[in-house]
């Protein structure tokens, strides 16, 4: 079966820095990947590089459709939920316009409806928040939004950047359950890009480990786990 | 009394127009962080449309809802044609394109259509309108159509799904685009609507002020200086700026007066009730920079 995402030979550009050399990987329909590697190594410049948020060079294709180049809200149109670090909600806006804006092109109000209360199922806390700004919301909320206003685009491949950052490790640990029920009740794909790696090598089935802009390994997720030159030099732990 | 009342709702009245015209400024700031100095220029030419399609014959409404209509499209297509090719310029060019706009719409106006003043009719009755004596028809008229076309953007802002996406744009662009929404034309959107409210201002104050190519040069001003008593990105904030200067220049006015009566001096009256208007703004922004109803916004550089 083809990938659901194959990217190949990706160079990413800011202004005259090159973040990005040679990364090539795919994702296959239905599962987790992660994306691995210290501070600084791309991960983060690679998912903005998919949705052509940084000035990249390469080829990106997306279910068969050819997506380098074309602009930021297309590719997402195209059904890529993309949930960037440091959380990124409106803060202003409510919970309730926050999850709204994502379905703001639909015509169909009753679907939309059908839509938040599927969100609203796997997380009942932004719900009981629904007209609180989201700015008043707790870390662990707004990431929680993040992930839910994502899930409104009905997206066939989710990219989180991070979604354990800053957060309380019983937070964490919530949602990555919630993250693991999404990819195997709404088969969402998912790309995971984290810093902490064995939370992420728990949830993801594989995974490609990033060096300055390249990707110097990749492996299912239990044999980068289990290989201890790999976790020395790379993961750190 | 009754002075006071009269100097009162003339003041309401001019206020409606400065918050229409701040309000556009608003509208365009939050979403670009440019303040159009040729939003008074525009506003002048759709009155001028709308004076020309009534010299073809339409009655006054329906030339009013043309000029909003064609005054919008334009305000998208200056958006699209003249500053999308500016998205990443440094903030002089977009200042010096703002600029030459309001030098070309004022010297094409004045080639179309000479500069001789014009007077420019009101569509209120005489008789059935109005509290006689302390507010005329076509005063109360401005008050009340500018009070609808506010609602109006504030429901479409605030309740419509297009509404939403402007407002997230405006917050985030970035991550309005990352929900899919198209970021640039809620951009050119922005633009339109500013534009037919500020088309909305100029035809509703020619009646006070006669039509010429220069009739909006103060009031711009009055604008500038209601929307940033208000808080330059706060669109209900602006609005409220705007009564209050129209007010507040009435009233310096007026207490000029009856200062006048009670001791003989002359200290202040019409002639300089803009420039005490004016210091008075800038004493508010002393103190609160960021506008009476704006919030201090920290920005990490």
């Amino acid at each position: 079966m083809a990938p659901l995402l194959e990217v190949k030979a990706l160079k990413a550009f800011y202004g005259p820095t090159q973040a990005l050399y040679d990364v090539s990987f795919e994702i296959p329909s239905g599962g987790i990947t992660t994306l691995l590697g210290a501070n600084g190594a791309g991960k983060t410049t690679t998912l903005r590089a998919i949705c052509n948020m940084v000035r990249t060079d390469g080829a990106i294709r997306f279910d068969g459709h050819d997506i380098h180049g074309k602009a930021t809200e297309e590719i997402v149109r195209l059904r890529i939920g993309h949930v960037p670090e440091g959380r990124g909600t409106f803060t202003s806006l409510t919970v309730d316009e926050n999850l709204r804006i994502a379905a703001y092109t639909r015509k169909d109000k009753k679907a939309v409806k059908a839509e938040l209360e599927r969100v609203f199922n796997y997380f009942p806390r932004l719900k009981e928040r629904i007209q609180q700004q989201a700015g008043t919301l707790s870390g662990g909320e707004q990431q929680m939004l993040a992930i839910a206003r994502a899930l409104m685009l009905k997206p066939r491949l989710m990219l989180l950047d991070e979604p354990s950052f800053g957060l309380a490790p019983l937070i964490v640990v919530e949602i990555f359950r919630i993250l693991k029920r999404i990819n195997e009740e709404e088969k969402v794909s998912i790309l995971l890009v984290e810093q902490n790696a064995a939370l992420a090598l728990d949830l993801a089935s594989h995974a490609y480990v990033l060096e300055t802009g390249r990707v110097v390994m990749s492996g299912t997720a239990s044999v980068v786990k289990n290989d201890e030159n790999i976790r020395k030099s790379y993961l750190g732990y | 009394m009754q002075q006071f009342l009269e100097q009162l709702a003339s003041g309401l009245a001019n206020g409606s127009i400065y918050a229409c015209v701040a309000l556009a400024l608003v509208i365009i700031y939050v979403s670009t962080d440019h303040l159009n100095f040729a939003q008074g220029e525009m506003a002048m030419f759709s009155t001028y449309l709308s004076w020309q399609l009534m010299q073809w014959g339409f009655n006054f409404w329906l030339a009013f809802v043309g000029a909003v209509l064609i005054s919008f499209v334009m305000g998208v297509l200056i958006e699209r044609i003249i500053l999308r090719p500016l998205h990443n310029a440094p903030i002089l060019s977009v200042v010096v394109v703002f600029i030459g706009l309001l030098a070309i719409f004022n010297s094409m106006a004045g080639a179309i259509w000479s500069y001789l003043i014009k007077e420019y009719p009101s569509p209120f009755p005489k008789s059935t309108f109005g509290i006689a004596g302390v507010i005329g028809p076509h005063q109360l008229g401005v008050v009340l159509v500018t009070l609808i076309v506010l609602a109006l953007l504030f429901g479409f802002f605030r309740f419509t799904p297009l509404g939403l996406a402007m407002r997230a744009a405006a917050q985030n662009p970035q991550m309005a685009r990352l929900v899919g929404v198209r970021v640039d034309w809620m951009l050119a959107l922005g633009w339109g609507l500013a534009a037919a409210v500020g088309a909305v201002a100029g035809i509703m104050v020619a009646h006070i002020v006669y039509l010429d190519p220069n009739m909006m040069g103060g009031i711009l001003l009055y604008a500038f200086a209601a929307a940033l008593v208000g808080g330059i990105g706060n669109p209900g904030g602006a609005v409220m700026g705007g009564f209050i200067v129209g007010v507040l220049e009435n009233m310096v006015a007026y207490t000029g007066n009856q200062i006048e009566k009670l001791t003989g001096v002359y200290i202040i009256g019409n002639g300089e009730k803009l420039t005490v208007a004016l210091i008075i703004v800038i004493f508010v922004l002393t103190l609160k920079p960021a506008g009476l109803f704006g919030r201090v916004v920290v920005k990490r550089v």
